[in-house]
């Protein structure tokens, strides 16, 4: 089969499953035994869902919201890839970073929000940080396995051909660790968009769809919510199939190491 | 081209249950452009004293001279090609793997594309040079790997068994296509095989080593004419004189390998 035949269904069938969730929720909304205020039919949620977008309102609070997963995930990128390298690279780096990482890792980043709200108060630099924070670790964790299961023949072979480290590690040791690379970026950001609505709701004023989940709840504005709810997951899912996807396709699957990757 | 001395090479390998000695006191010598094979069983070092020769490991004593320099690590002067396919390097392509020790050396870009279009051709591979290694066979990959290793001209061509993952047929016809690719280049070359029949076809002449420890047995000059005829006498003659050596009981059966 063409693999554009391929896409297809995967995508028809992506569809059929939200189609029939869809249903079940319409079918429990209608059912009456529920109050409409707390579950809301579709059609009143789409059409909150429309008229926040018309008014930009949701638009301006998806793009706060994008504003501080994209910081936050850039210096997760540029922080954790070269300490992943530097750990696999350097025993010694490895010594220090190791505990210190294995340590962190376990805590929410959810658990630090009052923390940093002391610490950084209210507002972009507390959201950032708790993004970053987040999404720090799995860049960390992959790269560092990444690198040191680069196949040392790539690196024999290279090291015969005359390539000094400043090659090696451009030309075979990023490349090599790509995989795993790639899947850090895509576990760090996962991990970033969850870690900011959470940040939102508590650490954030006025502006970003966790906030706007936060503060719909006051006003018992249950479409609004899940309004926001549908652009969270729509904006996830389509960093995750687009942004990561087509990355994947052009890189990794290109070269035939995705298989590396998932095994 | 330039000749090898290998002077009273010694190699231990430091394990967790103590010393084990991978190569003793191996000497020869190997003239330029000549087509040397090491056989022998395994565990008798021959990869080791390839790697010794690659700079991989250094020997505890004695000592390497290529082209009268001294050996002390990897260098230009030899291009090492491997048994495992997953050498080649999957984010290039064909083109991209040959060329990458001429960008190592600095050459630029076009020159490098035409030298390795041309290395390409030489192992009939120019219908696959934007070709990315999982699309290609593994007969295609070691050609690949033998192109890249030319690429930048070293004076001698290190194998360590290069064919022994292939199919038998594919071997056969991997083994011609070695044999005019030193014709043409005549480049010295030095290459570690178990595979008796393979080193009579390929080498002037093949060094026979024994185990525990590693050490060179005997020297067997191949004076046969090339292209050489494996179903010759003469050719089974050779690799008969060769399992004696290999200490296999040659008159028990009357077909060998």
């Amino acid at each position: 089969m063409t693999e554009n035949g391929q896409r297809t269904r995967s995508l028809l069938r992506a569809a059929i499953t939200l189609a029939c969730a869809a249903a079940i929720y319409e079918v429990l909304a209608r059912s009456g035994y529920f109050a409409p205020a707390l579950l809301p039919t579709l059609p009143v949620i789409a059409h909150t869902f429309f008229a926040s977008l018309a008014d930009g309102s949701m638009i301006q609070h998806a793009v706060y919201t994008l504003y501080r997963v994209m910081f936050g995930f850039c210096l997760a990128v540029v922080v954790g890839l070269p300490l992943g390298i530097l750990m696999a690279r350097f025993q010694r780096v490895e010594g220090f970073f190791l505990p210190l990482v294995s340590a962190l890792m376990p805590i929410p980043s959810f658990a630090l929000v009052p923390l940093f709200m002391l610490w950084f108060g209210i507002g972009n630099l507390t959201t950032v940080l708790i993004v970053f924070y987040a999404a720090t670790f799995p860049m960390v964790f992959n790269t560092w396995s990444g690198v040191r299961s680069v196949n040392p023949l790539w690196l024999r072979a290279a090291g015969c051909m005359g390539a000094d480290e400043n090659s090696l590690f451009w030309k075979v040791i990023i490349p090599g660790a790509s995989p795993f690379i790639i899947t850090g970026m895509r576990q760090a950001f996962l991990r970033a968009w969850i870690a900011v609505v959470g940040a939102e709701m508590i650490a954030a004023s006025d502006w970003g769809l966790g906030w706007v989940i936060f503060d719909a709840k006051e006003f018992l504005n249950t479409d609004l919510m899940l309004a926001a709810l549908v652009v969270i997951g729509g904006i996830g899912f389509l960093f995750e199939r687009m942004v990561f996807g087509s990355l994947e396709r052009a890189t990794i699957q290109r070269w035939g190491m995705s298989r590396v990757a998932k095994g | 081209m330039v000749p090898i001395e290998i002077s009273d090479v010694t190699l231990v390998y430091d394990t967790p249950s103590g010393k084990v000695p991978g190569v003793k006191n191996v000497n020869f010598n190997i003239d330029a452009s000549e087509f040397v094979c090491i056989v022998g069983p395994s565990g008798c070092g021959k990869s080791t004293l390839l790697n010794i020769i690659a700079g991989f490991l250094s020997p505890v004593s004695g000592e390497i001279r290529i082209g009268g320099k001294a050996v002390t690590g990897h260098g230009m002067d030899r291009g090492v090609v491997f048994q495992d396919f997953a050498q080649l390097f999957p984010w290039r392509t064909a083109l991209g793997n040959v060329t990458f020790g001429l960008e190592m050396k600095g050459v630029p870009k076009q020159e490098r594309d035409t030298i390795a279009r041309e290395q390409l051709r030489l192992v009939k591979l120019e219908k696959f040079t934007n070709s990315y290694p999982h699309h290609l066979s593994g007969g295609m990959q070691q050609r690949v790997a033998i192109a890249r290793a030319l690429a930048y001209n070293p004076a001698v061509l290190l194998m360590d068994e290069p064919f022994a993952a292939l199919d038998a047929m594919t071997r056969d016809e991997m083994q011609r296509l070695l044999a005019d690719v030193w014709k043409t280049t005549r480049k010295t070359v030095i290459y570690v095989t178990h595979n008796v029949a393979e080193a009579v076809y390929l080498a002037d002449r093949v060094v026979v080593m024994s185990p525990h420890p590693g050490t060179v047995k005997a020297e067997v000059a191949i004076d046969l004419p090339r292209p050489r005829d494996p179903l010759s006498v003469e050719f089974l003659e050779c690799q008969k004189e060769l399992l004696r050596h290999l200490g296999h009981d040659v008159n028990a059966k009357e077909t060998v390998n």
